[in-house]
């Protein structure tokens, strides 16, 4: 798989910009704050529909503008799709394939599927449990688009749930003192009686979607653990093995199945258990939400204990696997490594660009041509104030 | 800004669902060009429905006297309710010709984001209603996203210990849609809802 023209409308600093791509390696180099990740995070955009820089589409879009479009002309194998974004924050977002709208944006999932390497993959050892349950996500996201609706509805559910929670807990909390003002309305006109009365079906669809959520992230895990030892194994020869968890607070038994009925009766039981403490605080406290995935080196866990080199060598061994298993499914993805080199010592640059080059499209971006690994020569671009020449 | 009139028009215009700014404003230079026999016509039209308009006494939905049309119709099937959310969805539903039992409308889903819970929907009238056993199937026709399906599995669970027939409509493909072009979540409900080929 492959990208075979990028055109992007008032994204980020770029009033406009068309940049033709060829397979193997493009590199982008030039200056800091001169818009090279800008051109790989459009391509990041197409792929997973957020950006890996920022959490809204705000920032996405021009300063001064009302919305950014990315268009990407897509190839696999010999067929082409183009897909076309229309950014507008505050609103909904549009999409079109091959010139036809769809119906939600999500439909034009999976069209293109890219792995990014980026600086900012240190906070998935490094970082809150968020960051590491946004990387299973989105990567049952680009494998199977359907999640993207699974996890939409389980948030939605989980946000309906805590509202009411909260209201329960401002009612409690009315005896003992004062109420929030915002629970005030929602408790005038919902109604006491009622609180407990819905929580029991909020439940039954909370475990509806979150077994479903539950049971790929578990399968994700296992698929992901041989791969990610063998690629930090790759990286950092000497350190200790790299071993992965999926550590959740749902109660499971471990010598029975992990089919989704019975994670259906694990999370409606660790549900049952928190409830109290649930109407007490007024959130919802077991469920994938909450969840982590646990990463090892050898008996110590790696948040905390990994050195600056060992965290970036399992930042990238978890990023190279997602790349082995999205290669597994079929279509080589696209990679990108964002800034990536300069961050490595040069034993680990060797070894990521030996593992990366035989890929069907790499596209590197880099301050100083140096940085960009002798393995890794190809085509580049300069880029400067906002504009890409091809030079090479 | 126009003058005191013309701006007031425009900004009650702007309240109406589906009516931004730019539409109020052609809306009122609209009626400001029209006969004023057809503008009175539009007020009094208005007025109208604020002061005859009522909700019927049995179902809720719309009437212009104590009970609606349907709940009045001697013909309707008087064991078969459909409960659905606004009476817009009745209108739908009619559309159909298919259904002829008669009708209950809730005036809303479960949300607790939006402050609605089940004292704020007519459930309470429905329990009335399907207290003296005439009533032999509920028909569960909430909207099918999540605050509706909740609904649903609420009124459900309410009801179950009268041992009625509790139905909830069928999600799935579109008539005349092509297969392919089936999101996977509407084609995942459609497995789920497959039912047996009558030959």
């Amino acid at each position: 798989m492959r990208v075979c023209h990028l055109s992007l409308t008032d994204f980020r600093s770029y009033p406009s910009a068309e940049i033709a791509l060829e397979p193997g390696v493009t590199a982008f180099v030039g200056p800091n704050g001169h818009g090279k990740t800008n051109l790989v995070e459009a391509i990041g955009y197409v792929a997973t529909q957020s950006s890996h820089r920022v959490a809204t589409d705000a920032p996405l879009v021009r300063h001064g503008a009302e919305r950014a479009i990315v268009r990407a002309l897509v190839a696999r194998d010999e067929r082409r799709a183009l897909v076309e974004l229309e950014i507008n924050p505050g609103r909904a977002n549009r999409a079109r394939v091959n010139r036809s709208p769809v119906a939600r944006p999500r439909e034009a999932l999976g069209l293109l599927r890219t792995v990014l390497f980026a600086p900012e993959d240190l906070a998935l050892v490094k970082g809150d449990p968020s960051e590491r349950r946004r990387f299973l996500d989105d990567l049952l996201v680009a494998r199977a688009p359907r999640f993207a609706g699974v996890r939409a509805d389980y948030d939605r559910v989980l946000k309906q749930r805590n509202t009411l929670l909260r209201t329960a807990a401002a009612t409690k909390g009315r005896r003992r003192g004062p109420r929030r003002q915002d629970d005030e309305a929602a408790f005038s006109s919902a109604g006491a009686g009622d609180v407990l009365s819905t929580l029991d079906v909020w439940d039954s669809h909370l475990v509806r979607h979150g077994a479903e959520l539950l049971a790929a992230r578990l399968d994700l895990v296992e698929a992901l653990r041989p791969l990610t030892a063998k690629a930090y194994a790759t990286l950092a020869p000497a350190s200790a093995a790299a071993d992965l968890e999926y550590r959740t607070g749902v109660k499971l038994s471990t010598d029975c199945g992990r089919s989704r009925d019975i994670l259906e009766e694990a999370l409606r039981a660790s549900l049952a258990e928190a409830r109290q403490a649930e109407l007490e605080r007024g959130v919802t406290l077991v469920g994938p939400h909450r969840d982590d995935l646990h990463l090892a080196l050898g008996e110590l866990p790696a948040r905390g204990y990994a050195s600056h080199g060992e965290s970036w060598s399992f930042a990238l061994a978890l990023r190279l696997a997602a790349y082995d298993l999205l290669r597994a499914d079929g279509g080589d993805p696209v990679l990108i490594l964002d800034d990536v080199f300069a961050e490595l010592d040069g034993q680990r640059r060797t070894r990521l660009a030996e593992i990366v080059a035989p890929a069907e499209q790499v596209l590197i971006t880099a301050a100083v041509p140096d940085d960009v690994p002798a393995e890794l020569a190809g085509a580049r671009f300069d880029v400067t104030e906002g504009s890409a020449t091809r030079v090479r | 800004m126009y003058e005191g009139v013309v701006q007031n028009l425009i900004d009650e215009l702007g309240m109406l669902p589906g009516v931004g700014p730019k539409s109020a404003q052609r809306i009122a230079f609209h009626l400001l060009a029209a006969d004023p026999a057809d503008v009175k016509r539009l007020a009094h039209a208005l007025l109208e429905v604020k002061e005859r308009v009522r909700f019927c006494r049995v179902c809720g939905n719309v009437a212009a006297e104590e009970e609606c049309r349907i709940c009045r119709d001697q013909r309707r099937d008087p064991h078969v309710i459909c409960v659905v959310e606004e009476s817009k969805d009745v209108v739908a539903i009619e559309k159909t010709r298919e259904f002829r039992g008669r009708y209950h409308v809730l005036g809303g889903a479960i949300s607790p984001i939006d402050g609605v819970g089940p004292d704020d929907l007519r459930i309470r009238e429905l329990m009335t209603r399907l207290a003296d056993g005439q009533v032999t199937e509920l028909i569960l026709a909430t909207d099918p996203n999540l605050e509706g399906e909740a609904t649903a599995t609420y009124l459900a669970r309410l009801v179950k210990p009268m041992g009625l027939k509790v139905t909830r409509l069928a999600s799935g493909l579109p008539v005349g849609g092509d297969l392919e072009y089936a999101d996977e979540v509407t084609l995942g409900r459609a497995f789920e809802g497959r039912r047996l080929l009558d030959v």
